[in-house]
């Protein structure tokens, strides 16, 4: 008995609310005449569609800067790189590769950047974090409408300026991940190689925080002032797990758009933060302490929920009340992770 | 003669077990001025808590004896209650509010207010303050200290002694004060400022008020008290009336206990003519509460060098600024070479260790695990337990090294704990600071800098690590540095120790020397101990 | 002789730091209304009308700053009680002032309920109000969604098919708000040349203004500015410190709701799912382009900063289009200003905290050295 109190104390109620909400979504589900296979495929889908961004969360919350919620800056670097590779007119599977190489230098410059604000306002860097991303977003909106891109896929076909609002990706980087060694059983479908994709970065990212470099990481996130009597640069590190974070963002959103099929611009990446830092958090992780198993665990949780109970709840009570659920769940995930009391802020 | 005023009989405390206070007697006559003395952790604190009703000693279990006060017995549970009835504490660290000026600082919470019809609905809460009234009462509190002091000045503006005055004239706006503690005073005040003080002290007990006052400036004692009152480990150990004190005799009597250093086997180098280790010269740190203004030292090699002093007096900012952790300037050469001062990681590579004063804060990653506790100073540092692929590229993380070493030092420092990966948070204090010791050995150090080594810890632990810090000292010749505010276990370890007074070294002598020389130096009397 | 020039050049230096967000404000106005092309008799009736129309919402941030606890993203749960109070009297069909006054009315409770919630969660969230706030009023989206989107016409009744979906429950994403379409700015009419000024609009802010003085004067005015200052200090000389801080919440989005009502009134009709929570962000970041600091604002920053920043929504998107053939481009622009000053804002300030406390350590540090 006492086990079983101090396990649910350190899940924590809200995750155990979520985790049995989702197996009753599950259970439920074939009663509803859902099913399970399609779900299931759209669940792992998903998983592998959001992992690499909610992956993004890991390097900050580590150092100690919190939890990113300027990950927009991030993906602002991963659309330049998507929508440059194919104004380059690189195609395929090459393209993807490309809108990599690409967003690289965008991410680093970003992220140092970045970082270095996030050095002059420690205490504060949410807040901060929050209207970075918001103040970048709509700095790129402009942009998206001045530069001069000229691929015709891409930009508005009166005027021939300005990027529009949806691209396709068709004929680009569409699906190179997911269709790659694609499994499909029955209904299930199973995208190989984006799973792949996800596990090898996070395997890097794994591997990284076991590092002599990682390890002093964790330290300054745990502890910054012993961290800097052991002679850490504290400042470095923290620019450094920014510069991370704002990279796999970038990443994260190409993995993102070579499963949905269309780059978003504009206000597109708005809300993006907010998904991924619910999810971790979902997965166990706390304002200064996340793990792989917490990325991985909360991606499932998170994107389970939001594709099972559209789906479940319609053919219940014939009424779609996902997406009242989904701000509900995520932004109450967040509330929880912010309140408690054993995370106040050093 | 008057009436007497407080009584205190019999009172007892422990914290745990850890008896603080045994048996103290305390007797003030109205108009009366009491001066407290002895060392930090005499139980001169604790006692003013116990009467000032802080909930702190509620929480600890609460004390033992009575206190009469006015001539009926009273045991309060909150300062609240001692305030309502008529005592008044200034502490040590100030209590007031950078942006409101003296007037609402002294009044705060107490603010006269004006009736509005809002209030009837709503509660006095939305009364108007009466800024007239309010004044009228901060500047007659004033008065009664007859200080200058500007009622309508912001705090944040003002000097140092100023505040202070500010903090007493609130309480002395207070109706029916008739006791007022004040926790060293005079430490932040100038010598100018500290002569208006001890004036206006002199007025207020003419005028009824008595006042306890603790300060380790004995000459201030001697000034202003009728009574003096030595504590040492929990006790009075000697009463005087002013009349018949002297500062020497009040030192004598706050060091006291000599202690049998005969048990300490002598070495057999002589510390005094080995070569140099380090040399401070100028050093100042910016640490708040503890700067160092000017200070300059040799290490010997090869030796445990005490540094004493009373709090505050700057002996911690030394280790913390040499080390890096507080903003420091001066010079320091280490074997020949100067170190660079705000470098924490240039300090550690030429083979300095620290074990903060600050556990919690400094010292420890509570929520990690013993293993990362004890072995990463030296991973980051020494590039200690990893494994390098890739030609150096990769630095793995050598769990197998990393568990061992935490093992080993487990063992020699005897570190109770379920397992290596067990979380530093949930250690005992005792067990925290062996840890702490353990990561600063794991660097393998040639000099060791070592503060408060025994702060808050149970007296099993305070020998076992003080015995460690012998052994490493004899057997690897690591050069030691230990800050310490009990001038007892600096005598039982070291060979020399150096006070700091003022934020400079008064003096240095052998540890052998009588304890009440030392005694003299702390309070600042430099000559008289020769 | 030089060292008073020095210390001038400071104070100027000083002055242009502390005051940086309006004079960039002021710099980008005065570029951009000229390339607009606006009259001056239409630029001064849209200013006297956005400065009716959003005042009072500002105003409403001003008690929690007082109380230290910075921005009240929280101020969109009480513009969200404010819209419920609307749709109460548009489904009850009540006309001109004293609907205004029914919906005020059945907004109050709401909002106390939800501003006590929010004060609560912030007193568990000491040192990241702002964060926490903001998180509170997406949570509270999600919940006001529920309730008017599933729950009106179902579980509450609602009956007025002119507001609910055609699906029977749920509120229609635009209400129509004909009933108390300006009742209140056309109450006491004046006209001065062609331009209109709402009078009674403005009676009721300069009232609100009073009120906002009164209570810096009151004693709990005195405890919040204490709380603002040092909690811990404030709770040893007996201010209920906790209290205070929900007291000063539970204030501002009451405050939030009836200024989310005049918002309404004034627009005439109600974008009943986005309303709110564009509010919270303009009204912020119009005290901030006043030159209010998270610290620290005061009546002054508020109409400096509803004139500024509405000022410049308002040539923006025309200058924009004079200038690059664009107006989304304006559009985008007066976004990413919004943005961008809060930004800004909330930067100085941080680093302005960092200074303050860096600045004791290097006083100290140079008076040893001059020994």
């Amino acid at each position: 008995m006492n086990k079983m109190q101090r396990f649910i104390k350190e899940f924590g109620w809200p995750r155990l609310i979520i985790a049995a909400f989702l197996l009753s979504l599950f259970v439920i589900a074939p009663f509803a005449g859902v099913n399970i296979g399609t779900s299931l495929t759209d669940t792992i889908m998903r998983f592998s569609m959001n992992g690499v961004m909610v992956l993004a969360m890991v390097p900050m919350i580590h150092s100690g800067c919190g939890l990113n919620f300027g990950l927009p800056l991030g993906i602002i670097a991963g659309l330049l790189g998507g929508t440059l590779a194919m104004q380059f007119g690189f195609t395929g599977k090459l393209s993807f590769l490309m809108a990599i190489v690409l967003c690289t230098p965008f991410a680093l410059l970003f992220g140092w950047a970045y970082g270095k604000l996030l050095n002059r306002v420690k205490g504060g860097e949410m807040m901060i974090a929050t209207y970075v991303g918001f103040a970048s977003v709509s700095f790129m909106c402009m942009m998206w409408l001045l530069l001069p891109y000229s691929n015709p896929q891409m930009v508005w076909g009166y005027g021939g300026s300005g990027l529009r609002t949806t691209i396709s990706t068709e004929g680009y980087y569409y699906h190179v991940l997911s269709d790659f060694l694609n499994i499909k059983i029955g209904h299930l479908s199973i995208p190989t190689g984006s799973l792949l994709f996800f596990a090898l970065l996070a395997f890097l990212m794994w591997a990284f925080l076991h590092t002599k470099k990682g390890t002093a990481m964790t330290a300054v996130g745990s502890n910054p002032i012993y961290a800097r009597a052991s002679g850490i640069k504290i400042d470095s590190i923290r620019t450094l797990s920014v510069i991370m974070s704002t990279w796999l963002g970038a990443v994260g959103i190409l993995v993102y758009e070579q499963a949905f099929g269309f780059i978003q611009l504009y206000n597109g990446p708005f809300y993006m933060a907010l998904p991924a830092v619910s999810a971790i958090l979902i997965g166990g992780a706390s304002v200064n302490k996340a793990s792989i198993t917490n990325v991985i665990v909360g991606t499932f949780l998170f994107q389970g929920i939001v594709t099972m109970t559209p789906s479940v709840m319609n053919s219940i009570i014939h009424t779609d009340m996902s997406e009242v659920i989904r701000i509900i769940v995520s932004n109450g995930m967040i509330l929880y992770a912010l309140t408690r009391k054993t995370e106040e802020t050093r | 003669m008057e009436a007497t005023l407080l009584e205190m009989k019999n009172i007892s405390k422990d914290f745990f077990g850890n008896t603080v206070l045994k048996d103290v007697n305390l007797t003030l006559k109205k108009g009366e001025v009491l001066g407290l003395v002895g060392e930090n952790g005499a139980g001169k604190s604790t006692l003013m808590k116990i009467l000032f009703g802080m909930k702190s000693i509620e929480e600890t279990g609460g004390y033992g004896g009575t206190i009469e006060f006015d001539g009926k017995p009273v045991a309060f549970h909150s300062s609240e209650e001692a305030l309502a009835s008529g005592i008044g504490m200034v502490h040590q660290e100030f209590s007031l509010l950078p942006e409101f000026t003296a007037t609402e600082n002294i009044v705060l919470n107490r603010e006269s207010t004006r009736y509005s019809v809002v209030s009837e609905l709503f509660g006095s809460r939305l009364n108007t303050l009466d800024r007239q009234s309010m004044q009228k009462k901060a500047i007659e509190a004033i008065n009664k200290l007859a200080v200058k002091l500007d009622s309508e000045m912001l705090v944040g503006d003002m000097p140092v002694g100023h505040k202070q005055f500010t903090e007493i004239s609130r309480e002395l706006s207070r109706d029916g004060m008739k006791l007022l503690i004040l926790d060293e005073p005079t430490a932040v005040l100038t010598e100018h400022e500290a002569l208006a003080l001890l004036s206006s002290i002199k007025r207020l007990a003419a005028s009824g008020i008595s006042v306890i006052f603790i300060t380790h400036r004995l000459a201030e004692i001697l000034e202003v008290c009728d009574q003096i009152l030595v504590m040492r480990d929990g006790c009075i150990v000697k009463q005087l009336d002013s009349g018949n004190a002297s500062v020497s005799g009040i030192a004598k009597a706050m060091v006291g206990r000599e202690v049998d250093t005969s048990s300490k086997k002598a070495k057999e180098v002589d510390v005094e003519t080995a070569p140099v280790e380090m040399e401070i010269k100028n050093l100042w740190v910016d640490m708040a509460g503890e700067t160092v203004k000017d200070v300059s030292l040799q290490v010997h090699k090869g030796e445990i060098l005490g540094i004493g002093g009373l709090a505050g007096q700057g002996k911690l900012g030394i280790p913390n600024g040499i080390m890096g952790l507080y903003p420091a300037g001066g010079t320091v050469t280490f074997r020949g070479k100067e170190i660079k001062l705000n470098n924490p990681s240039d300090c550690l590579a030429s083979g300095l260790a620290f074990v903060s004063e600050d556990r919690a804060g400094v010292g420890l990653l509570l929520d990690e695990s013993l293993e990362w506790n004890i072995s990463f100073s030296a991973m980051q540092v020494n590039n200690k337990f990893l494994k390098s692929y890739l030609g150096g590229l990769v630095k793995w993380r050598d769990e197998d090294a990393i568990r061992e070493v935490t093992q080993r030092y487990v063992d020699a420092l005897q570190i109770k704990c379920t397992s290596t990966r067990q979380k530093a948070r949930s250690l005992s204090g005792g067990n925290q600071q062996k840890v702490c010791l353990a990561k600063a050995l794991a660097l393998e150090p040639s000099l060791l800098f070592v503060s408060e080594p025994t702060r808050g810890i149970d007296i099993g632990a305070k020998s076992l690590v003080l015995q460690a810090l012998r052994r490493y000292n004899e057997q690897q010749g690591t050069t030691i540095v230990m800050i310490s505010s009990e001038l007892e276990e600096l005598r039982s370890v070291c060979d020399r120790i150096a006070i700091i007074t003022d934020g400079k070294v008064i003096g240095i002598r052998p540890a052998h020397c009588p304890s009440e020389e030392f005694g003299l130096l702390m309070v600042g009397h430099q000559g008289e101990g020769k | 002789m030089i060292k008073k020039t020095l210390s001038q050049d400071k104070s100027i230096k000083e002055f242009v730091l502390n005051n940086l967000v309006p004079i960039m404000f002021i710099v980008i106005c005065a570029i951009c209304i000229p390339v607009s092309g606006y009259s001056a008799p239409a630029l001064v009736q849209e200013m006297l009308t956005r400065i009716a129309r959003n005042s009072f919402l500002v105003i409403s941030l001003l008690v929690p700053i007082m109380a230290g606890m910075g921005m009240n993203f929280g101020m969109t749960l009480g513009a969200m009680a404010g819209q419920i109070g609307l749709i109460f009297i548009t489904e009850w069909g009540v006309v001109g002032i004293p609907a205004l006054v029914l919906a005020a009315i059945v907004s109050t409770p709401i909002s106390i309920l939800l501003g006590w919630m929010c004060g609560k969660i912030l007193n568990n969230a000491k040192g990241r109000e702002m964060v926490t706030s903001y998180i509170i009023s997406f949570f509270m989206n999600g919940v006001y969604q529920f309730i008017v989107l599933y729950c009106m016409g179902s579980v509450i009744p609602i009956k007025n098919s002119a507001i609910l979906l055609p699906r029977g429950y749920g509120i229609r994403n635009s209400v129509n708000l004909i009933n108390i379409r300006r009742v209140l700015d056309n109450l006491i009419p004046l006209r001065i040349g062609t331009v209109n000024v709402p009078v009674a609009t403005y009676l009721v802010i300069a009232l609100l203004c009073f009120f906002i003085i009164w209570f810096r004067k009151t004693k709990i005015g005195q405890d919040m500015r204490a709380v603002s200052q040092d909690m811990e200090v404030a709770r040893r000389s007996g201010i209920k410190v906790e209290h205070t801080r929900l007291l000063s919440v539970i204030i501002s989005t009451v405050l939030a709701g009836y200024g989310m009502i005049i918002y309404l009134s004034n627009m005439g009709s109600m974008n009943t799912y986005n309303a709110h929570s564009q509010i919270g962000t303009f009204s912020i970041a119009a005290l901030l382009v006043g030159g209010a600091s998270v610290a620290k604002a005061s009546i002054g920053n508020v109409f400096l900063g509803v004139i500024l920043f509405h000022m410049l929504f308002y040539v923006s998107p025309q200058a924009g289009k004079n200038l690059f053939g664009q107006a989304q481009l304006g559009e985008y622009f007066r976004v990413f200003v919004s943005y961008g000053v809060i930004t800004i804002a909330l930067v100085l300030y941080e680093m302005k905290k960092r200074r303050a406390a860096k600045l004791g350590g290097l006083t100290l540090a140079k008076a040893q050295e001059e020994k």
